[in-house]
């Protein structure tokens, strides 16, 4: 102990390089332990963009396709499912509920999703919470939107607004559906999900602007206004996806099987659990680089701490005889050398600590807001001590090299020092 | 009853490594308990070699070297080191002190190493930065402002001042001192070694002193010269 407190002095001594040193581990190892926070709140926030549903139908195509489309609001479907066969399903008898979704059109870069109310009944998110209104409430009239919560704050928008929803999914599409205009009823809480960026519209709605429509183009003539539309039947032909909640989980094979064999029209059925532990499993490539990136940016904190240790040990060869004259052993040269290591590693990854959570404080509203990211702070995770665990592992080991060298030198010059 | 010598060595012959000539082959050197010797020999004839193998720090290649009737050979390396700083405070020549300890922590340090001197030190009820003080007073260091000074900062006649006080803590047997003078102007030389040979005496020390300056040889009691007593140099001359 005695040696360390030496070892202490000598670094608060060198204290600018240390601080250097220090640095240089501190910011290594806040960056590390940030991406391996990112990574488990992003693969948690992932796994809880949708929950309670059982199974997710949409016309034959991919799993993460499907997943894609109805789910991230990612891509568009190759086809659209009838609605008779979602009648169909929606009746089977182990059928608890479903939630239509339409997909095709936005406003102003976010996603429209024609739905009906029971979106706001069943959906459900994150561990089986419930959608939950900022401000107003379901819509009831075909012209009436309810907005996710970063859609309004990103355009600004309240209660009792109307808003003009363009046909197409491109940020700037040209063709709008002007003369019908949507009236903003409600606001959504953040989810952190892709909900927050949805705006959502009665199926009737989505029906009632396409009046006078065929194949995404709009006949020439015929202008069909907003009340003429409401007379007209506004069930919808064609959907694009649904939702399904069954009243017993243990179904849930069966009924897919069914929805898959389906007669009259190719329809998949998946389990979203499934479908997004397979997306997932595709990004972990990059999740798996940028761990590497981040190590590697450890390591060469480390590195640097050995090549700074490694070029002031030949200054200190008369510190070391002197200290083998007062009756050091040269074992306690190693400890003395190998300690400074140990002490910057430790110390580095304290502040690093520090600054992980300084960030987080900082960064958590930001990030919440900005990417629907809720960073949590809490203690550090087991496999993050055991991240931290290596750090200071690596400090150790790296530091016995300037210590055995010490070690070695001590033993060759005993006291005799010709510098 | 006869005390043991202080210093007692037969038949010692000693090479840095093998292949490296011998420095040094001496047949017999006796130093009594409390006696003041100047070693003198000139530069690179063996001086620190020699004080090197009675501190215990290298351990002779043949012939026996008996410290206050402990054979050195015969303590493995962890127990020299502790006989080291137990019974032998050591002066360099230059560059003394540890740079990042105050002078008071540089002059308790061997009590870090050793508990017989950290007891002696502390015996009279004084904690041990008041034992440094206290020697540093005898040394004329008392001022508080050179005291509470980074050693780099302090006049080399300082630092060696510092060093002699480290050297005497906890009243080790032996004080070795390998050249400390050759780096002080001649006042300074005298001053410094009255006071060391003042300190020695209050503790009854043994001294062995090295240095190459004829001039300070006529205030000690006995002189060794090198030369005469090692075989090498002798060859050589
Ligand atoms: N650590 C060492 N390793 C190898 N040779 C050494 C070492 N220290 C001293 N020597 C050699 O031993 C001889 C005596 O040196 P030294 O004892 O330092 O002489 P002095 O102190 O009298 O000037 C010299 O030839 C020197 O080169
Ligand atoms: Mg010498």
């Amino acid at each position: 102990m005695a040696i360390l407190s030496l070892a202490f002095k000598s670094l608060l001594n060198r204290r600018f390089t240390a601080s250097l040193i220090l640095l240089s581990i501190a910011l290594s190892v806040s960056l590390l332990l940030g991406v391996e926070r990112l990574r488990v709140e992003s693969r948690n926030s992932f796994a809880n963009t949708i929950s309670g549903t059982d199974l997710v139908v949409g016309a034959r195509s991919g799993a993460i396709n499907l997943l894609l489309y109805s789910v991230f609001r990612i891509g568009d479907a190759t086809n659209n499912i009838s609605w008779s066969s979602y009648r169909s399903i929606a009746d089977h008898p182990k059928v608890a509920w479903t939630i239509p979704l339409s997909l095709g059109d936005s406003h102003m870069g976010f996603r429209v999703l024609g739905t009906n109310r029971d979106y706001f009944l069943h959906y459900r998110y994150s561990s089986k919470r419930r959608l939950s209104f900022h401000a107003g409430g379901p819509f009831e009239q075909v012209y009436q939107t309810v907005l996710g919560y970063e859609a309004a704050k990103a355009l600004n928008y309240r209660i009792g607004q109307r808003i003009v929803i363009a046909h197409g999914t491109g940020k700037t599409s040209f063709t709008l559906h002007e003369d019908k205009p949507f009236e903003v009823v409600g606001i959504l809480n953040p989810t952190g999900t892709p909900v927050d960026r949805t705006v959502h519209v009665p199926l009737e709605g989505i029906e009632a602007i396409h009046q006078g429509w065929i194949a995404g183009r709009q006949l020439a003539g015929l202008q069909i206004s907003a009340e003429q539309a409401l007379e007209r039947d506004l069930t919808p032909k064609a959907l694009t996806a649904f939702l399904v909640g069954l009243k017993s989980k243990l179904a849930t094979f069966q009924v897919q099987r069914e929805i898959n064999d389906y007669r009259k029209e190719p329809l998949l059925a998946i389990l979203p659990g499934v479908a997004l532990q397979q997306l997932w499993d595709l990004m972990s490539v990059a999740e798996n680089a940028l761990l590497v990136v981040t190590a590697l940016v450890v390591t060469i904190g480390l590195v640097g701490m050995l090549t700074v240790m490694l070029a002031g040990l030949n200054e200190r060869r008369r510190e070391m005889a002197i200290l083998r004259s007062v009756g050091a052993r040269p074992r306690h040269i190693l400890l003395l050398v190998t300690g400074e290591s140990l002490l910057l590693s430790l110390v580095g990854i304290a502040i690093g600590l520090l600054l992980l959570y300084g960030g987080l404080l900082v960064a958590q509203p930001y990030v919440e807001s900005h990417f629907g990211l809720y960073l949590p702070i809490t203690l550090p995770a087991p496999r993050e001590w055991f991240m931290l665990g290596l750090v200071g592992t690596s400090g150790l080991l790296i530091g016995l090299i300037p210590g055995y060298r010490a070690y070695r030198y001590s033993l060759a010059d005993g006291m005799n020092i010709r510098i | 009853m006869p005390q043991t010598a202080a210093i007692q060595l037969s038949n010692l012959r000693f090479r840095w490594r093998q292949g490296l000539p011998e420095v040094l082959n001496i047949s017999e050197l006796e130093v009594a308990r409390g006696e003041r010797v100047f070693i003198r020999g000139a530069s690179g004839s063996g001086k620190s070699t020699l004080l090197a193998l009675l501190a215990g720090v290298n351990l002779p290649t043949n012939g026996e070297v008996n410290i206050l009737g402990q054979a050195i050979s015969q303590l493995n390396g962890s127990r020299r080191d502790h006989f080291r700083s137990d019974h032998i405070g050591f002066i360099f020549q230059l560059f003394n002190l540890i740079p990042y300890l105050s002078v008071l922590e540089n002059v308790a340090l061997p009590c870090r190493f050793s508990r017989s001197r950290r007891l002696n030190a502390t015996r009279s009820g004084n904690t041990l930065h008041d034992e440094a003080r206290r020697l540093l007073e005898h040394l004329g260091m008392a001022d508080d402002d050179l005291i509470h000074r980074p050693v780099t900062e302090l006049s080399v006649g300082q630092q060696q001042r510092v060093a002699t006080a480290r050297a005497l803590i906890g009243a080790p047997e032996i004080i070795i001192a390998d050249e400390p003078t050759s780096a002080l102007d001649s006042d300074m030389r005298q001053l410094f070694i009255r006071l060391l040979f003042q300190e020695c005496e209050r503790t009854g020390s043994t001294l062995l002193f090295a240095s190459h300056d004829k001039q300070l040889e006529s205030l000690f009691e006995r002189h060794i010269t090198l030369e005469k007593i090692n075989r090498i140099g002798q060859e050589l001359g």
